[in-house]
């Protein structure tokens, strides 16, 4: 059964729930996954601790405790703030994340949107969670807050152009901006003429994956890059006078989109839901097997712990920035070098 | 057949998103708060992005929304915060000129609409695309890097001398 049969069985009404369902699940099942298996467990074994332990077998029911705790507490608005735009702010930042996840592709059939742009989009779209830390900070009414938040807005701009710099080199060795048409060029190519792995752009685009594996984690602002929530200078930034549900938003908000971004970086540069289509004989994709629409979600999700448990293990392993040397490491060393990056591809593209 | 027209969806969607357009302009003229204005901006432009969509400009949407409200409105709340933002209502914010912009807005308005009027006429856009309506990149980038290409050039060397200018500015060594 494909999607078109499916689209035509239901009427829109259905497939748009169907679509919202399938995108909360896409983006709170990461979040949630990543916080216990990553932030509960990871970072108490690294630091020789056990972590929850109460709270079900190996504290497996600990994210509904800490849940229910945020929305137990009272939703507090400092008294000299900005109150509606204090309020809107972290759903800003979280429907950005919704919106992110709207154009990954997790089988041949089994997307949200299959977007011409779609590399495009999740750029656009990545970038409007800028929008929402730079208001929550400012209507604080907090002057760490607003610090904060200016610190968040320039590193965000300052990492975004080496982000899309690195993507560029996918693009060009695609020939698309559409994601499922990169995993199928990377599923389906061939690396000098042998495909017993496909083409994942991983080892053809290494320095371009690095990079934005570097970008990522200043979007997020994880460790080596979280001057801006910096705890023990800003008292956590422009989520100082925030609590309760408002909180928990821009807490799942943060490893939602860290599931996001592991999730588009899998497309990119590591095949994404699919497996090298030599192995089964396919070549298009119209060949590939409908069981793929199962196992590729699974796939999707292992290469995303994969990639989120490495952003996870940096953030724990590493001391933050200072604010000169991020900027400084952004502008005088991450553009140039995918710039390079994109000279070369696009020199061996029209050479080979 | 005027009633059979507005029933289409697209309709109904533009006159919403043109409705909240209107009204956001016109807040980022009489609010009086820095941010709350370059908000209502915000507003506005996300509205002309869901234009472009209905449109079925799809490409044009989504630069839209990296440009105006990923860059421009970031750098431009940066900036205000930076220097004057306060919270709460501020009653120097309104130009003593401002009765003039409304005839200059007036005319602007009637002579953007006389061009497009007159520039599309008949031509209506195919009412059930179908498979057309997602122009192929591609296709985009071949006119600019065909046809287009010295005008592409001149534009990247006015930005170019944009970036210098300011890089010159900025530097007080």
């Amino acid at each position: 059964m494909n999607a078109a049969l499916l689209a035509a069985d239901l009427p829109y009404w259905a497939q748009a729930l169907l679509r919202v369902l399938g995108g909360v699940v896409a983006v709170l099942l990461p979040a949630g996954t990543i916080v216990y298996v990553f932030l509960f467990k990871m970072m108490s074994f690294m630091q020789s601790r056990l972590g929850p332990m109460e709270a079900g077998p190996y504290g497996s029911m600990q994210l509904f405790a800490e849940v229910g705790k945020w929305l137990q507490k009272e939703d507090i608005t400092p008294e000299r703030a900005d109150r509606f735009i204090f309020k809107i702010a972290p759903l800003v930042v979280l429907v950005s994340t919704f919106l992110l996840v709207a154009v990954v592709p997790f089988g041949p059939d089994a997307w949200f949107t299959n977007f011409e742009a779609g590399v495009f989009y999740m750029l656009a779209v990545s970038s409007v969670s800028v929008l929402g830390i730079l208001i929550a900070g400012w209507a604080s009414a907090n002057k760490y807050s607003l610090l904060g938040g200016l610190r968040a807005a320039g590193q965000l701009i300052a990492y975004e152009l080496p982000m899309v710099l690195a993507v560029i080199g996918v693009i060009i060795q695609a020939g698309t901006m559409n994601l499922q048409d990169i995993v199928l060029a990377q599923n389906a190519g061939s690396m000098f003429g042998w495909d017993g792995l496909g083409n994942p752009y991983i080892l053809t685009q290494f320095v371009g994956f690095i990079i934005f594996m570097i970008a990522v984690q200043a979007e997020l602002t994880q460790t080596p890059f979280d001057m801006p929530i910096a705890e023990s200078e800003l008292v956590s930034g422009y989520m100082t006078e925030y609590s309760g549900f408002r909180f928990l938003t821009f807490f799942i908000a943060e490893f939602a989109t860290a599931g996001v971004f592991s999730l588009i970086a899998s497309v990119l540069f590591l095949g994404g839901w699919g497996i090298p289509f030599a192995w089964f004989g396919w070549d298009t994709m119209d060949s590939v097997d409908n069981w793929m629409n199962v196992v590729g979600p699974l796939i999707m999700v292992t290469k995303m712990m994969l990639l989120s448990f490495i952003i996870m293990w940096v953030r724990f392993s590493y001391p933050r920035f200072r604010e000169d040397q991020l900027q400084r490491f952004a502008w005088k060393v991450l553009v140039p070098v995918s710039l390079v990056n994109i000279m070369i591809t696009a020199i061996l593209k029209v050479a080979f | 057949m005027l009633a059979a027209d507005l029933l289409v969806a697209q309709n109904i969607g533009f006159g919403i998103i043109a409705l909240l357009m209107v009204v956001g302009a016109l807040r980022v003229v009489t609010v009086n708060n820095v941010v709350h204005a370059a908000l209502w901006l915000v507003v506005v432009l996300s509205g002309a992005a869901a234009q472009y969509l209905l449109l079925s400009a799809e490409f044009v949407a989504i630069t839209q929304v990296l440009v105006y409200v990923g860059a421009v409105m970031v750098l431009f709340l940066f900036g205000t915060m930076l220097t004057r933002a306060r919270i709460g209502a501020e009653n120097d914010l309104n130009n003593k000129n401002w009765k003039i912009a409304i005839p200059v807005s007036l005319l602007m308005l009637g002579v953007m609409s006389w061009v497009i009027v007159d520039g599309f006429r008949d031509e209506k856009l195919i009412e059930n695309p179908g498979e057309m309506s997602q122009v192929p990149i591609q296709l985009i980038s071949d006119d600019i890097f065909g046809p287009y290409l010295l005008p592409f050039w001149a534009l990247s060397f006015v930005l170019l001398v944009a970036v210098i200018g300011a890089i010159v500015l900025a530097r007080k060594d």
